[in-house]
Formats: C-alpha cells, structure tokens, sequence
C-alpha cells in the first residue's frame, strides 16, 4: 500500500467507530459510576459515567456484611477453577486420542463425539438424566455436566493435528507410552490452544446461572454471583422495583438495591475484563479454525 | 506450527465447496499397521485415555437421547422404567392442538428470523468498516472493546438493557432532552418492543464477536485485487462492494445455514432474563414453554415432546438450507 493520505472516507470512518466504542462501552462505565456512588443520591437518577457522591459503601456492603454475596462470589470462583482444570483434562485427553490416527478406535470415538454437535436430547431429558443421577443440590452438577463439549475438543484436535508425527514417533522410540507423550511432547506444544480452551470454559462457568436456578437453588450453600444477581433481577421485573421478600434482606442500611446491582455487575465483569483481552491472539485464531472444520 | 493454523494470510477461510464435516482422515498420520487385538493391547493407555470421556458421552449426551420415549409415554418417575403406559402420539396430538404451544412458536421463530438478518448484517457490516480502518492502533483498540460484551453473561446484559431503558435511564433521558418525546417511554413494559429489545441486545451484545469470521475472511482476500481496481479507478465504496463482499460470500453463505440450522434453538436466557408478567405474551419462546410445562408442571412427557418437535424443525431446516445452497451452487456444510 501507499504511503498514508487520510481522505474523507477515513474520517468519517473514525467517527462511526469511535461511535461503535462509545456504545459499547457506555453502559459499562455507567454501571461503574452507579457501583460507585452513594446509594440513596443514585436514586435521584442522572449519574452518567462519574459517580456524583463518591463511595465504595456498595461494595463493602458485598465483601463486608452479606455473608450470602460473599458466598455467592466464592462459589463462583470455585466452580469457575474446578471447571476449567476438569474441563481442560478432559478436552485434551480425548481431543489427542482422536489426533491419533493409529489408534484403534479413533473412528468409533470420533463418531460418538460429533454426533453430539448435531442432536441432543433437550432440556428435560437432561434435567431428568441430572435427578436421577442424584446431581440436584450437589456441587458436582456445575461440574459433570459440563465437562466436555464437542467444539472444543475438535479446535484442539485440530491444533495437535499441527504437531509433527515424527516427535512422537522418536519418543516412542526411546520407550515413551501413550500418556508420556501426551503429558510430555504433546501437552507443552498445545499451550496456545489450551489458553483459548480454557477462556471458553472459564468464562462459560463464571457466566453460568441457569444450572444454579434449575438444579441448585434449594441449597443455598451453592448459590454463585450470576444467581444472585438474576434474582434482584427477576424481582425488579416482578415488582417494577419494589422491594420484595428475595432482595430485602440485601437492602440493609443506606445500600439500595440499585447501587448494590451494579456493584455486584461489575465484580461480575472485571475478572473477564481482566483476562480476555491477553488471550485474544489465541481465541481469535481458534474460532476460525474451529468454524472451519465444522 | 502456528502458522499452518493461522488463517488470514492468504488462505481461503472455507475451502471451495464447503469444508467437510467430520473426522478427515490423513493417511500421512497413520503408523505402521498391526493386527487388532495387536494394537488394542498396545494401545492400553491410549484406550484408558478415552474411555472415561467415551462413557461421560454415553451417559450424559446419550441416554437424554434414549429419553425420547418418554415422549410416548405418560411418564411416571416413580414407576421406574420399564412400567411406564404408552400413549404413543397423545402427547404429540396435543401439544399441535395447544394455542399456547403456537404462540411460543410464533415468537421462536419472529425472534429468530430478526436475530439472523441483523445479527448477519450488523456482524458483516463491522467487519467491512473495521477491515477498511488505517489508523492501526485504534482499529485494534476498537476489536478489543468489541468483544466485551460477548463476554459477559446474559444475566450482566439485561440488567444493563433494564437500567439503559428505565423510566429515568439514559435513552429516555437522551430523547426528552432532544424534546423528541415529553414523557418517559415505558420500553421494558410495552409487549410490541419486545421482539425488537431482544434484537437490539443480541446485536449490541454479540455483533464484534461474530465479525471475527468475516473479519478473518476478509483479511485472506488476495490484495492483488485491490490493486488492480485502484488501477481501474474504483473507489473504496466499490471496492468494498465488488471485492470484499463477493469474496467472502462462501463464509456467509454457510453461516446462514447454519444459523438457520439453530433458527429453532434460539433458546430462553435473553427471553427469560429481559421478561416479566407484563410482555410474557410475546416473551414465551418454546424453551420456555417445555420448561414451564415439564418441569414446573411435571409433565414430562410433554415437556420432552417439545424437545423432540424442536430437533426435527432443526433437523429439516438445515438440510433445506442446505439443499437451496447447493442449488444456487455456493458453498454448503454437507
């Protein structure tokens, strides 16, 4: 291309995507200015993105005196960790068995995986799968039932199809099983795709509430961020913002539902904010080579 | 090693003819040949590395399969499964007999067909503007922030569309301060916006994700092109439109088709979570309906019915999608 001449076109281009920005990112700094303001002046309403009457009364009112928050927040963080590791195991150890074009059953298990991409049973079928495995109200239902997706372990498939044969092949000379050389060649070489994998999962996880609303909600010991906040949702829808009985109890003091809303919005958000913008090489370039192959 | 996978570069994003589903083999790959039992002795720890998931398959994405009897039962949980009485298509016949089952449906598909057409048009046009950026650091900055909110959960997203579109909120805010109406707009609270606030969330929320693709395809454009319509005289609109798009039409075309694979599978979240009692007429997706049935009413059988509804329009609509690509010879997924 030739040297640089900005025309008309690309001003005007500027602009539109400095519009696209403004858009996307108004409604975040909006919520943060509300999390960060004084709840009873935010009910006068006007805060744009600066809090008018600065405090972090809401969010010390999370961390410090809801013990229910505070929970939700920790078991959102540990089924986020538990959730990824398993998944991550599981994803590659079978995405390389099917990498493995020696091995005896690859097709068959190739099979039986990507047919799942294609039919599933639906949702109640599932919830009566998950009943009668006895998963109602037990930690393992954000686990199990989410441990392998087919997607995934076709794009690291794909990645390990990358890595050359004849590196497994010289260490299967020098007396290496099956499992070293998962655990030792291919493992170390598959980094990049594992850093995209483990966003998905991670992200999926955290974001997870419906398994929480239809599987864990008699056991309060199990209740995540994402539940919490659907709930004071799902009241206000109710009740137009009246307080009802879900959301009282986190209405103590000088908090409002609204400020303590977003304050929860933003802890919801800043642990993704925090990590995908440092993978996006890596997910970048797996989707379009997972939308490729399938 | 990287650079096989990274796409842009001059590769075409999907090979001509569409990429093939499935397993390929690649002979290349293959070691020397054994006898079966052979191999499968040798092979233990490969065959220990598989067979846990291969289970966890069979278990948690296959027997949900079997539980399609249940549709042709009156299933009973307590009566264990081999006592259960066969209707066979009661539940079938009823549910096409339901008003409500039609509803649902109406508002799956309305809000489905919007999705589609601004969810593509959105993405496709993002993709254009963001390909045609030259100030390099800001277009990066610009594919950044646009990811954000795919990120986030639907649960983060409606409250967001709840406070932007409040009473008191910024877009009622914004449109009295233009004197372009005199009282707040009650969006969340009128059953005709709901389709359209569903779209416009979907379209805000996932529009810089989904340009990722187009994106990419764009990128493998080959730039002799470009050069030869500069030669030619083209401007840059034309050549965004004579170019660019006409060369990424195969990525568009089996995104379409799958896309319209999933119109059914829209599901229940953004219905769910952006929903309340006043607009639950137009709210109602089938989703929502198989769940308020079969399990909040414990009919099971005819909550897995609808499930069963749902995979064969999903089923038929992929292979029409396909078969009308195949017809006008573009690029198909089968």
């Amino acid at each position: 291309m030739n040297r640089k001449k900005y025309t008309i076109f690309d001003i005007v281009l500027l602009l539109v995507m400095i519009g696209v920005v403004i858009l996307t990112l108004y409604p975040f700094l909006n919520i943060l200015a509300i999390s960060l303001n004084n709840a009873i002046d935010t009910a006068r309403g006007g805060i744009h993105i600066w809090p008018r009457d600065f405090t972090f009364a809401n969010y010390i009112e999370i961390f410090g005196s809801n013990d229910r928050l505070l929970q939700a927040f920790l078991m959102s963080i540990l089924r986020t960790v538990v959730g990824t590791i398993t998944g991550i195991i599981a994803s590659t150890m079978l995405a390389y068995t099917l990498t493995r074009r020696d091995f005896v059953f690859n097709r068959q298990v190739g099979f039986i995986l990507v047919l799942t991409m294609f039919i599933s049973g639906g949702l109640i079928p599932d919830y009566m799968l998950i009943r009668e495995l006895g998963l109602i109200n037990n930690f393992m239902v954000y686990i199990l039932p989410l441990l392998i997706t087919a997607f995934n372990v076709i794009i690291i498939r794909s990645f390990m199809d990358n890595i050359p044969i004849a590196l497994m092949e010289s260490a299967k000379m020098d007396g290496a099983n099956d499992f070293t050389i998962f655990w030792k060649i291919v493992i170390p070489l598959s980094l990049p795709v594992i850093a995209t994998i483990a966003l998905f999962l991670a992200v999926s996880q955290w974001n997870m509430w419906f398994d929480t609303y239809l599987y864990a909600r008699a056991n309060e010991n199990l209740t995540t961020l994402q539940f919490e906040l659907m709930k004071i949702l799902d009241n206000a829808n109710i009740s137009s913002g009246d307080i009802t009985q879900g959301n009282a109890e986190i209405v103590a003091g000088q908090t409002s539902p609204q400020s303590i809303k977003m304050a929860i919005t933003i802890i919801a958000t800043v642990p993704i904010l925090l990590v995908y913008p440092f993978l996006q090489k890596y997910f970048v370039t797996g989707l379009t080579l997972g939308a490729v192959k399938s | 090693m990287s650079k096989q996978i990274h796409l842009g570069e001059g590769e075409p994003v999907v090979p001509a003819g569409g990429a093939p589903i499935g397993l390929d083999k690649k002979p290349n790959r293959k070691l020397k040949k054994k006898s079966f039992w052979k191999r499968v002795k040798s092979q233990k720890a490969l065959i220990l590395m598989a067979l846990p998931f291969v289970i966890w398959l069979l278990v948690f994405k296959y027997i949900p399969i079997a539980g399609w009897v249940m549709a042709f039962q009156n299933y009973k949980p307590q009566n264990g499964f081999f006592n259960q009485e066969w209707v066979f298509l009661d539940h079938f016949k009823e549910l096409f007999h339901e008003p409500m089952f039609y509803r649902a449906l109406e508002n799956t598909l309305g809000m489905g067909i919007l999705g589609i057409v601004f969810g593509t048009l959105s993405a496709i046009t993002f993709a254009l503007l963001l390909n045609e950026m030259r100030f390099v650091w800001f277009k990066k900055m610009t594919q950044t922030i646009s990811y954000l909110p795919h990120f986030v959960s639907w649960v983060i997203v409606a409250n967001i569309v709840t406070t932007m579109l409040s009473q008191e909120g910024p877009i009622n805010t914004l449109l009295m301060g233009m004197g372009i109406i005199d009282n707040p707009i009650g969006f969340m609270s009128n059953p005709d916006m709901f389709w359209g606030i569903v779209t416009v969330s979907d379209v805000w929320k996932e529009t810089g994700w989904n340009a990722i693709i187009y994106f990419a395809a764009m990128a493998g454009v080959d730039p002799q092109l470009y050069e030869a319509a500069k030669v030619d005289g083209a401007s840059r609109w034309r050549q965004m439109w004579h170019i660019t798009l006409p060369s990424i039409r195969p990525v568009i075309i089996v995104l379409l088709i799958l896309n319209i694979g999933n119109l059914i599978n829209i599901g229940f979240e953004k219905q769910m979570l952006l929903g309340n009692n006043i607009v639950a007429d137009k709210a109602l997706v089938i989703d929502l309906y198989a769940l308020n049935y079969g399990i909040g009413m414990f009919r099971y059988s005819f909550g897995t019915a609808i499930g069963i509804f749902k995979s064969v329009v999903s089923i038929v609509l992929i292979l029409i999608a396909n078969g009308f690509a195949k017809r006008v010879g573009e690029g198909r997924v089968f």
